[in-house]
């Protein structure tokens, strides 16, 4: 009895252990994207927001697309020397990757050295998450039993959301202590300072970890690879499983994942433009969904990984349109009554810091019966007294912000838990169901690759093209002399979540079997 | 199973292909004319990124299943 109680508790020790250090790796990473907006007019050039925010995008895509690189770079450690010591290494590199990002100056003050350090450190990021993830879905999974591996890996899968969730906290924590110019000025900074203290304490705790059993076995009976990549995907029959998890299994999940979690704020805060309760509206909701990915995960030890994830994904690609219509009818003003008294314009000269001149800006605010305020400034560059003017137009931003009432408020906090439930069906038992489709010299590296390919190409690319497509379905409708938002063009972006995710849906379906659960080679 | 796996892995390499010209002529290429800053970046990661992973990785799936390497795996 004794012995099956240590035993128990080495074992919520090892999950404890490594489920922290990867949370703290995913709040590291989430924090640049969560101050993607604030950071796109520190570090960027700006001629005009959107492509200041796309510059910050193509960062936060540099740090995605890199991941993969990751991937082999420490999935070929974590083979040669050990899975162990190769996380300690990732969670170093990105930690002190992180608090850099927080020490940089600003583009005013450095220049274009600014936008290229910000550039570097989010590559070195994204190496770093890329060898992170896989090392601790393996150590976890070689140290579970077999009828408990989906529940124990699951742990680990929830670490991204926790991550999220723990940014957004730090995040709106920072944002009450101080005043909006102070944070502006350099409280933004502070989250990535925090992320030092936090890896510190992480890596104490890993430190006294012990090698993965089976990873120790191999080494010691010298059956460990002695060339990982090559035997990973070199090798025909291990190759057609790498390709077979990426387009069977990680490519629909990543996309369903970025779909709930990202995408979804994006569209809050841009689209919809709640901006200033986005971060609560995510908070709650991953409060609510977070444990289901523990019992996706529990659940696939008994009745199979592949019917989990798969219905989740198809769950999900027939329901967006669904879901982004609701929420964006929730809180459209045309479906609410004006109180008309209410309504308030003006008009101001307000100095332009960058260009030492004046911009005119309008203000338009509204009320509602139902307690929600509308806010519209347009902004009309001057140069000379006249309108500036741009490839033959002139320079006018309008910003659109809402303040919604707390019932439209659940509404979307509803509307964001659906999706990352379906995030949690087919994220939870992934883990191990990677796990068990490699062999244990292989595993890091073999499981690593479609994982971050799968989530960071497919998944990390999505808010960039979803974005872009919605722009191009708003210019056509603009040429055509219609409104912006003429036949739901706000809902365009969803269509590569859908596609890419059917496709996964119809491969994962047909060609995945769903019925080997061993680690143990 | 293995017959269908077979045929579509003729659907596979066909997607791969449209992907990857529907990518390049349909999505980059009019942005790469375009010249402005904020079209280079989604263009550049048509081109780059997920042009070769769909037309490699899909059209190489496709491969494998169309030569039955799928076959033992569930057959």
């Amino acid at each position: 009895m004794s012995n099956q109680n240590e035993q128990k508790s080495s074992l919520f020790t090892i999950i404890g252990a490594s489920s922290v250090g990867t949370m703290i790796e995913w709040y590291d990473f989430y924090i640049f994207g969560s101050l993607a907006t604030i950071i796109a007019t520190k570090f960027f050039p700006t001629g005009n927001a959107t492509a200041a925010f796309l510059s910050t995008l193509a960062t936060f895509a540099a740090g995605f697309v890199v991941r993969p690189f990751g991937a082999l770079f420490f999935g070929r450690l974590g083979d040669l020397i050990g899975r162990k010591y190769t996380f300690m290494v990732t969670l170093l590199l990105m930690g002190g990757a992180t608090f850099l990002i927080g020490c940089i100056p600003g583009y005013e003050t450095i220049g274009f050295m600014a936008p290229v350090l910000v550039l570097i450190l989010r590559l070195l990021q994204g190496l770093a998450l890329g060898g992170e993830y896989g090392g601790a879905a393996t150590y976890v999974a070689e140290h579970s039993p077999a009828e408990k591996r989906g529940y124990m890996t699951s742990w680990i899968q929830t670490t991204a959301t926790v991550g999220l969730f723990v940014s957004l906290i730090v995040i709106m924590v920072t944002k009450k202590s101080m005043d909006k110019a102070a944070f502006e000025d350099w409280g933004w900074r502070v989250p990535f300072w925090i992320s030092l203290l936090m890896v510190a304490i992480s890596y104490v705790i890993r430190k006294n970890m012990h090698e993965s059993p089976l990873f120790a076995k191999v080494k010691a009976e010298g059956k460990a690879s002695t060339n990982p990549l090559k035997e990973s995907f070199g090798n025909k029959y291990n190759f057609k499983y790498v390709l077979l998890a990426l387009f069977g299994a990680v490519m629909g999940q990543g996309v369903v994942w970025y779909t709930g979690q990202f995408y979804a704020m994006s569209f809050i805060e841009k689209v919809l433009g709640v901006s200033d309760q986005v971060g609560e509206i995510m908070m709650y909701a991953i409060i609510f969904a977070t444990p289901f990915f523990v019992l996706w995960g529990w659940l696939s030890d008994k009745i199979g990984r592949k019917w989990i994830m798969m219905a989740g994904m198809l769950i999900a690609i027939l329901s967006y349109r669904t879901i982004y219509e609701k929420m964006y009818q929730a809180v459209n003003p045309e479906n609410k009554t004006e109180i008309s008294e209410k309504a308030e314009s003006k008009a101001e000269l307000v100095p332009n810091k960058k260009t030492a001149g004046f911009d005119s800006v309008y203000t338009t605010t509204k009320a509602y019966t139902d307690g929600t305020t509308t806010k519209s400034v347009k902004t009309v560059a001057l140069e000379n007294g006249a309108v500036k003017m741009k490839d033959g137009k002139p320079m006018v931003e309008t910003k659109n912000t809402k303040l919604i009432n707390s019932s439209d408020q659940w509404s979307l906090v509803f509307w964001v838990f659906l999706q990352i439930l379906f995030v949690t069906m087919v994220y939870g038992p992934i883990a191990a169901f990677l796990v068990e489709m490699f062999p244990t010299k292989i595993r890091y590296t073999s499981m690593s690759l479609p994982y971050h390919i799968g989530n960071g190409i497919f998944g990390g690319l999505l808010p960039a093209i979803a974005t872009s497509l919605v722009t191009s379905a708003q210019k056509a409708n603009e040429a055509a002399g219609l409104a912006k938002t003429a036949n739901q063009s706000y809902l365009e972006g969803l269509w590569y979540p859908i596609i890419i995710g059917a496709i996964c849906f119809v491969i994962g379906v047909i060609y995945l079997d769903g019925k080997d659960n061993k680690v143990e080679d | 199973m293995s017959a269908l796996k077979k045929l579509l892995g003729i659907v596979w390499i066909g997607l791969a292909l449209f992907a990857g010209y529907y990518l390049y002529f349909d999505q980059a290429q009019p942005k790469f004319e375009s010249g402005k800053p904020e079209d280079m970046i989604p263009a550049i990661i048509y081109t780059f990124i997920l042009l070769p992973l769909i037309v490699g990785g899909l059209g190489c799936f496709g491969y494998y299943s169309l030569t039955g390497e799928y076959r033992e795996h569930n057959d």
